[in-house]
């Protein structure tokens, strides 16, 4: 296939449906609540009784301006609601409650990196707010399908990108700054196995330099990251293939399947329903005045590029560094809890990648449970900068007695433990020349030309000292000392 | 005994003990038996209504009673009460039963107001005859061969047949106006947005109001009062807390030229109306004739987009959650197909595909969009003209209420019933029909007043001075 990825090029435009973490529905006040007992949260608002009418969820329109203006999109003034009409089971209203022709965002964009690595933005057509359907189970019982309304109402934003995408490997890219956005807005878990994430791709293959879109399919059912990855280079290649064999590639909804990493026809685009939008007469426009905006703007958190853009360029971290440090946004913040009290970027960042990082690992734990504070971990490093402690000892003594003891500072450990380095000189002498007495023929040696016995004799004034001897200073007065 | 047919007359004889609630919850409910032929009512609520009268009965002796006690109100069937059945007058609904009150109900329990019983109209509201109930067609009190006009005919029957003091109906495109005009009783469609239409089971959303019934003006902005305001669970209501106090004064009235020119106006319809116009002169009113270009827009415009509406609010009536479900279903697609074609009627199914129709791909444009610019044309207009004068006068209905049968299968005459009335339910204005009239056929018809957004008050009054 290698060389007919030189020849084709993908065009591939995605649908993300990202699920809110809004406490009552989006037109009712009916709990949102993933996992309940089936059923449970549905008054007659969700089950579309005879006479009930929808109301807005003000938390469903300010988490669509927090993430309209973290994707920089226009965020339209008076936005309209519209009916969406068609027939399921799991849609008691028979129509969802959507945005048609005045979605609240357009013309955002999402910064993701190519599949060389190269900064690239893919544009957004629209980001729109409507409601979740319920959920249909076919396989429970052999012979019925099986109702759950509890997601009925939840309230969702679409994002719908440009078809600016090149490759599954930018699509899984995208995916990835889309989950991080919302989780550092907090305004969606991004779980895409429990489908509060959910993502479709629209595929289509064309020969390089081609003026001309070839015929697009839709993919859905890509209930993972990795899984959106590989339907679309399934789909990629399928695509290629049949148009290498001059065969007809149709319009059609495609379903992925995990199992066996194919997609499969579902319906045909020519039987799509027609929706028959129309303004919801239900609702009036709500209006986003100014002020509502600079509300939100007010909330709203540092995001993932401008932290990454931070640590790059005015803490001249590296690329590497600035992505780990960013990927979850608690990680983020407790850097930049630690960077507002110590100006050793790079020592932080170390420490924080290194043994922080080591020790949730091997705990399974999230950084909101590490017993650490960011400014007892500070307090270590300066320690360290200040020459009291050696690296060595911070990590192996300091660092472990501060996980057990949270209501301790690592200079209070260090001084109760007397592990603070003595920087003492006559001490120090001390301990040198007792080195140097208790072995004078490998001191004659060393003078003699074997450099290398410098380290037995650093070990006898470590061993001497307790380990408490500042290394450095060690090392240069041992030296002078044997040299005489 | 003959009960006051007002509740400040009724409240004073119970105070008095002249008579007791219980008595005159009895007296109505001996007309409802008595009159049970003409159909109006689908259900009496009759131990429920004794019981409560009662209770209330304790309450006005005790001083604690709310300012609505001894009121009793016949409800349409399409709005909700909790644990009452509710039907819309349709198969589909059949033996469903509310988990929830609407938001009128709920205010007029508080105010002490009792609900005797719930009453027949045309299927979803669909009608202009009560002719297309599932339940048989509701006949007029002043002459059992006669309709009583539509969609709440059993609303507008049940208060002229004395068997309630005030009825609810709602008003989509003339259903409480028409049917008081045919029963010779005051019948209000108020501003769109005034009263919460939570619970009152739609049809077309941007239009439908509830509204009273009542034999005086009084009643009906007693219980206009209670019901108006703002309610959370409809958010299309307006902030705009309704004022219904307004002093007489010398009114400029407008008539619409192209109404009185009318093909099907009945002469002594306009007769009567011309001649009210010169007593209004007389009695230093100004009343004036304007053109109104749009009058034969008016019902297409409302039917486009009634319908279209319509075609959305009744996909909820499903087979699925509640109401019927066709034994002929066997999966999915016969569940949706044989519960509907079995459960709604020739009526509803004709609006709900032509409103699938103007919505649908390819036709969307040159109907519900046109229909859409249209009803922008009919509204400024309308607010041209109240912009100059306090109100617009029209007969309510063309003619007297017709024999029932009459309109045969001719749905369109059907919808020309409605000529005068859908006006104000596009323009989103109040309208009032006042039971001015009678016909030399022996039948009543009312005068329709039109006024300006929020202006009940001053319509209210209006009604009161001309029905004096």
């Amino acid at each position: 296939m290698y060389h007919l990825h030189e020849k084709y090029e993908a065009v591939i435009g995605l649908e993300i449906h990202i699920q809110l973490l809004t406490n009552s529905k989006a037109y009712s006040n009916d709990l949102n609540e993933y996992g309940d007992d089936p059923n449970s949260n549905i008054s007659a608002i969700t089950l579309a009784h005879p006479g009930v009418l929808p109301r807005v969820n003000e938390k469903q329109l300010q988490y669509a301006i927090l993430l309209g203006l973290a994707c920089e999109c226009d965020l339209r003034e008076e936005n309209q609601y519209a009916r969406k009409n068609y027939f399921y089971a799991d849609m008691p209203k028979g129509y969802q409650i959507t945005q048609d022709q005045t979605p609240i965002c357009t013309n955002g964009f999402v910064r993701l990196k190519d599949a060389d690595g190269k900064e690239k933005k893919v544009i957004l057509t629209r980001i729109h707010m409507e409601e979740d359907s319920g959920k249909s189970i076919h396989d429970q019982d052999p012979f019925n399908s099986l109702i759950d309304l509890n997601r009925a109402g939840t309230p969702l934003l679409e994002m719908v990108t440009e078809p600016d995408i090149r490759s599954s490997i930018e699509a899984y890219n995208f995916v990835t700054e889309v989950r991080k956005l919302v989780r550092y807005l907090e305004i969606c878990d991004g779980n895409m196995e429990e489908g509060s994430m959910r993502c479709d791709a629209n595929i289509s293959v064309r020969e390089r330099g081609a003026a001309e879109y070839g015929t697009k399919v839709e993919v859905k059912n890509m209930n993972s990251m990795r899984n959106v990855q590989r339907a679309i280079e399934y789909e990629i290649d399928r695509q290629i293939e049949a148009v290498e064999n001059n065969e007809e590639i149709f319009h059609e909804t495609r379903s992925f399947d995990a199992a066996t990493g194919s997609t499969a026809g579902m319906r045909s685009k020519e039987d799509a329903n027609d929706y028959r939008y129309f303004p919801e007469p239900d609702l009036l426009p709500v209006y986003l005045t100014q002020e509502k905006i600079a509300g939100v703007k007010e909330i709203m958190p540092p995001l993932p590029h401008e932290l990454y853009n931070k640590y790059t360029q005015e803490l001249k971290l590296s690329d590497y560094d600035a992505q780990i440090l960013t990927d979850s946004k608690d990680v983020a913040l407790y850097y930049e809890k630690m960077i507002a009290l110590s100006s050793n970027y790079k020592i932080c960042a170390n420490w924080l990648m290194g043994e922080v990082k080591g020790y949730l690992n091997e705990k399974g734990l999230h950084i909101s449970e590490f017993p650490i504070s960011a400014e007892r971990l500070v307090g270590l490093i300066q320690l360290i900068e200040e020459g009291k402690v050696s690296n060595s000892i911070a990590g192996q003594k300091v660092f472990p007695a501060l996980l057990e003891n949270t209501d301790k500072t690592a200079a209070q450990i260090a001084d109760e433990q007397g592990l603070v380095q003595e920087d003492d000189s006559d001490a120090l002498m001390g301990y040198i020349k007792a080195a140097i007495e208790a072995y004078p023929e490998k001191a004659a040696d060393y003078k003699g030309g074997k450099k290398g016995l410098l380290g037995l004799f650093m070990g006898e004034v470590m061993k001497r000292s307790g380990g408490k001897a500042d290394p450095k200073k060690t090392n240069a007065l041992l030296r002078e000392e044997l040299e005489k | 005994m003959d009960f006051p047919k007002k509740l400040t007359a009724i409240q004073i004889s119970i105070k008095t003990g002249e008579y007791t609630l219980p008595d005159l919850v009895n007296s109505y409910l001996n007309e409802i038996e008595k009159t049970s032929d003409l159909n109006i009512y689908l259900e009496v609520w009759k131990e429920e209504a004794l019981e409560k009268a009662t209770q209330i009965q304790e309450k006005i002796n005790s001083g604690s009673a709310g300012e609505l006690a001894g009121m009793v109100i016949g409800l349409k069937d399409n709005i909700c009460y909790a644990g009452h059945k509710v039907s819309a007058a349709s198969k589909i609904l059949e033996g469903f039963e509310s988990i929830y009150s609407s938001t009128v109900v709920e205010r007029l329990l508080a105010a002490d107001a009792l609900f005797i019983g719930r009453l027949n109209c045309d299927e979803f509201a669909m009608g202009s005859s009560n002719e297309k109930s599932a339940y048989g067609p509701v006949k007029n009190p002043h002459d059992p061969a006669c309709v009583p006009g539509g969609s709440s005919g059993g609303s507008a029957a049940a208060v002229a047949a004395n068997t309630c003091l005030v009825s609810l109906g709602s008003d989509t495109g003339g259903s409480i106006r028409q049917p008081a005009s045919f029963c010779g009783v005051f019948g209000m469609k108020p501003t769109y947005g005034t009263i919460s239409r939570h619970g009152l089971i739609a049809y077309a959303s941007s239009m439908d109001q509830i509204g009273p019934f009542a034999n005086s003006v009084e009643d009906m902005s007693a219980v206009l009062s209670v019901m108006a305001g703002a309610d959370d669970f409809d958010s299309t209501l307006s902030s705009n807390k309704l004022d219904l106090n307004a002093n007489p004064k010398k009114h400029k009235i407008a008539y619409l030229q192209e109404c009185f020119d009318a093909e099907g106006l009945d002469p002594e319809v306009k007769t009567a109306h011309l001649t009210k116009i010169e007593e209004l002169k007389a009695a230093g009113h100004t009343v004036e004739a304007v053109s109104f270009p749009y009058l034969d827009q008016l019902v297409p415009c409302y039917n486009v987009l009634s319908n279209a509406e319509a075609s959305s609010n009744l996909s909820r009536f499903d087979g699925m959650r509640y109401g019927y479900r066709s034994e002929n279903a066997i999966d999915l697609e016969t569940t949706y197909t044989k519960s509907r074609s079995e459960g709604f009627g020739t009526e509803v199914k004709r609006r709900i595909m032509l409103g699938t129709f103007v919505l649908s791909a390819g036709y969307y444009d040159a109907y519900y969009s046109k229909a859409q610019k249209v009803r922008r044309l009919i509204q400024d207009k309308t607010f041209e003209i109240l912009s100059e004068f306090d109100f617009i006068l029209t007969p309510t209905t063309p003619h007297t209420a017709f024999k029932i049968g009459s309109h045969g299968n001719d749905p369109v005459a059907m919808y020309l019933e409605d000529i005068f009335t859908v006006q104000a339910n596009l323009a989103g204005v109040p309208g009032i029909s006042i039971p001015l009239f009678t016909h030399s056929n022996g039948m009543p018809f009312g005068m329709q007043l039109i006024a300006n957004k929020f202006e009940e008050g001053k319509l209210l009054q209006f009604a009161e001075e001309l029905s004096e």
